[in-house]
């Protein structure tokens, strides 16, 4: 019995154990791949150098047009995501009555569990043509339509985070300002949101995150050519594309070409790993902040 | 000595974390009788019935000096274990806690994890423990129903047929009626005069009616101290210490 | 007009613009249904649904896709759901808070927060190099299991949260070991909610593409997978290939393929809305 009991423990403490493993499996298979990447190509050429063309007879290995392409989409994503999910999750917390948030909540939800290559033809699909018919010159591939689409993707990572930290707000607070003849405009924006603002703050760095590494609607829509530009009109490419841009083809196993996509990866999880910890810094602060 | 003691603490500390919440706690419980602990909210009362039968173990930062006795031996030693004292040691809670399952089945719940299924056997102690718990006669045509739909009271008495089925000897019973109607109390009440011909009660209640109704013997626990413990008669009618006589007139608590 | 005009102007001004962002996502959700519909349904007939991929777009259908999308589901459900539960289980009912737990528990909100194209090198490296399991079906649950596996833990140890304390302690003093304990109370009555968690990761994981294109699946399989280490594609990977042609045609198929992609996806999460709403329904503690 004893013996059974202990072995079970063993076994689903070994379960738990197998996470740690994946997230070093994950940061040995990136470092060791870019570490032999960086022994043929420096560090320095590989942050400076103003164009990515390691796939051309004449390499070139400048990761910023990735980095521009990656910043581009995500910037356009959350200046959709951000005031439309923001707005959502006040309207719902503040403004509507009980029983639409139950009917508005879950298609929003229903959004969030679309699959990404779908939004990614809606994209090249719909959107783009519908922009290009009061945009001149916008190209077939973009950046704008894609991060269109990726914040509509986004919106309901937001609107359900920051509604959650706008309901945590103490009621107390919000019938102190109610009770002074404040609007629910005002009660929102001068003591709600201001009351919730490290949570709609994690909510926001989640979504850059999450719009950071999104990989097929950047992949569909906005292109794959790599340039350092910060017009949303032209084709460019972002980290996530290069990567599978170069799994498609047959790049042979151990060239550089092949290890150009983990010194991406590097990349690409640098920028996630660190704004996922620095919202998790930012939560623990904001708890401890009402305990 | 004439009396036999079942149960008995020697000089018995506790902590949770930095909280001392026992102190220097001495105590003999007799056999067959039923002994109510009394005292204020938070005074120790209730953790220190979760010592009887190790319910205090899984909290994080819980630690306990001295010794505590069930047949004059000592239940937090290594070699004990902590599932076979338990079955020696029955527990009724506060509120009524039926497993989401049919009455039979919670009835049943310690056979089974003892790995009792001939189904003889099983519907033998239902009907004897559904009987001892004075409930057989209002459940007998639904033991197969879910045992959420019974009311608290009923719920409560189920839980005590399921503390009796595995038949053990002592009975903790951890303000059993606090969350309950006054008639379903009642009923209660008079199933602990029943059970106490056969088994060792130690009740917490913070009801001093219900100590003064129900105990042989009471215990007086204030900020993790025993006051005083004596026949119930004399510590209502006579107590020695001021502070037993402060509670017990209502000056505090 | 008087201050306080002006702000009850502007409380209604916002209570418009909060109905229109609301309605928004409701709007573009049924757009974008009614234009795929327009495209695709057309297409959709028997023959597409058993024919396999075709250069010729009408000739093509999706029955290599769907039947690597069901293997892929059943696969990386074999894997994930054990070890999921597993080590939420762990964490929630055996780990005691310290340094250990701790970082465990941000170790796995980090996993939750790693774009799934990383999972994808994890998996090219890992599984298909280092294991030798090539591009099959089993490296591709496998990276997938892992994807999803933080998902599953954070719901098993939610849903174990919310069965109440005095389930534990009954079970307890009945003499009940801890195993015993969680195996025939926690587990089944936290049942409803871990499955409506599994059930959710597992729609998460038909509908990645990316990693599986990394880990090198291809669009173009000829025939249907018999094993698990066969080689494979699923409806996503078939989508983005031909979305990605230029024809007219195989967008139409694409149409097509996403009706049945969203088909599958949207099942999914019916049944599990229906699971957590039977689950409140069921049980009030």
């Amino acid at each position: 019995m004893r013996v059974k009991e202990k072995i079970i423990e063993g076994l689903l403490l070994l379960s738990a154990i197998i996470t740690v493993f994946i997230t070093v499996a994950i940061i040995w298979v990136l470092l060791s791949e870019s570490v032999s990447f960086f022994r043929e190509i420096s560090i320095v050429r590989f942050l400076t150098e103003k164009e990515w063309t390691p796939l051309f007879a004449e390499k070139k290995f400048g990761i910023l047009p990735l980095v521009s392409g990656t910043f581009l989409t995500t910037f356009i994503a959350i200046a959709v995501a951000l005031p439309v999910g923001l707005t959502v999750a006040i309207y719902l917390n503040i403004y509507s009555p009980g029983k639409l948030k139950l009917i508005i909540k879950p298609v929003l939800e229903l959004l969030a569990t679309i699959p990404t290559v779908v939004y990614g033809f809606f994209a090249l699909t719909v959107v783009t043509p519908f922009l290009q018919s009061f945009i001149p010159g916008l190209a077939g591939f973009n950046a704008l339509s894609a991060g269109i689409v990726m914040g509509i993707m986004i919106v309901p990572m937001i609107s359900s985070l920051s509604e959650d930290a706008i309901g945590s707000v103490p009621l107390s607070l919000r019938d102190a300002a109610f009770g002074m003849g404040s609007t629910r405009f005002q009660t929102a924006f001068k003591v709600m949101v201001p009351a919730a603002s490290s949570g709609i703050v994690v909510s926001v760095i989640l979504a850059v995150s999450r719009a950071v590494g999104e990989t097929m609607i950047v992949a569909i829509a906005a292109g794959q050519q790599p340039r350092l530009t910060l017009n949303p009109l032209v084709p460019i490419e972002t980290i996530t594309t290069y990567i599978v841009q170069v799994s498609l083809g047959d790049v042979p196993h151990g060239s550089i070409e092949y290890k150009t996509i983990f010194a991406a990866g590097i990349t690409l999880f640098i920028f996630t790993f660190a704004l996922n910890n620095i919202s998790f810094w930012v939560r623990k602060k904001y708890q401890e902040k009402y305990d | 000595m004439s009396k036999s003691y079942k149960l008995a603490a020697n000089d018995v500390n506790a902590w949770y974390g930095d909280f001392h919440a026992i102190k220097g706690i001495n105590i003999a419980l007799e056999e067959k009788a039923v002994t109510a602990f009394i005292g204020p909210s938070g005074c120790g009362k209730s953790t220190f019935l979760r010592l009887f039968n190790r319910m205090n173990d899984y909290i994080d930062g819980f630690r306990l000096e001295g010794e505590i006795l069930l047949d004059q031996k000592n239940i937090y030693k290594k070699d004990v274990r902590v599932d076979e004292l338990r079955k020696e040691v029955g527990m009724v809670f506060q509120k009524p806690n039926p497993f989401p399952k049919t009455i039979f089945e919670n009835v049943v719940y310690g056979l089974r994890i003892q790995g009792v299924s001939k189904k003889k056997v099983l519907e033998e102690t239902v009907e004897r423990s559904l009987k001892q718990a004075a409930l057989w006669e209002e459940v007998k045509d639904k033991l197969h129903k879910s045992a959420l739909a019974l009311s608290g009271g009923q719920q409560q008495r189920l839980c005590i047929a399921r503390a009796l089925a595995i038949e053990p000897t002592v009975l903790l019973m951890d303000e059993p009626a606090s969350a309950l109607d006054p008639i379903s109390t009642t009923k209660i009440e008079d199933l602990i005069y029943e059970l106490k011909n056969q088994y060792t009660i130690v009740i917490v209640t913070h009801n001093m009616q219900q100590a003064g109704r129900v105990s042989d013997h009471t215990a007086f626990f204030l900020s993790g101290e025993l006051v005083e413990h004596s026949k119930t008669k004399t510590l209502f009618t006579s107590p020695k210490d001021k502070r037993t006589q402060n509670y017990i007139t209502g000056r505090f608590g | 007009m008087t201050n306080s005009d002006l702000n009850r102007y502007k409380d209604k001004a916002f209570q418009v613009f909060g109905i229109c962002c609301t309605f928004l996502g409701l709007i573009v959700l049924a757009v974008f249904l009614i234009d795929i519909l327009i495209k695709g349904l057309g297409r959709i007939d028997w023959d597409f649904i058993t024919s396999l991929p075709s250069r010729r777009a009408m000739r093509a259908g999706i029955l290599t896709a769907w039947v690597g999308t069901l293997w892929i589901l059943v696969l990386t459900a074999l894997i994930a759901i054990p070890l999921g539960v597993a080590a939420g289980v762990y964490l929630q009912e055996y780990a005691r808070k310290s340094r250990l737990s701790d970082f465990l528990e941000i170790n796995i909100a980090n996993l939750a927060g790693v774009p799934s194209i990383i999972y994808g090198l994890l998996g090219l490296e890992v599984f298909v190099r280092q294991m030798g399991l090539g591009e099959s079906l089993l490296a591709g649950a496998f990276t997938l299991s892992l994807l999803v596996l933080p998902i599953i833990i954070v719901t098993t140890r939610e849903a174990i949260k919310a069965v109440p304390g005095s389930i534990r302690d009954a079970s307890l003093a009945l003499g009940a070991s801890k195993w015993q304990t969680i195996w025939m109370q926690i587990l089944p009555a936290s049942a409803g909610g871990i499955m409506t968690g599994v059930i959710l990761s597992l729609s998460r994981a038909v509908g990645e593409a990316a990693p599986l294109i990394v880990i090198g699946a291809l669009a173009y399989v000829p025939f249907v997978p018999e094993s698990p280490l066969d080689e494979f594609t699923v409806l996503p990977i078939q989508i983005f290939n031909w979305v990605s042609r230029p024809q007219e045609e195989f967008l139409i198929n694409a149409a097509s393929a996403i009706i049945i992609l969203l088909f599958i996806t949207f099942l999914l999460n019916g049944i599990a809305v229906y699971l957590r709403y039977r689950q409140q329904k069921k049980v009030k503690w």
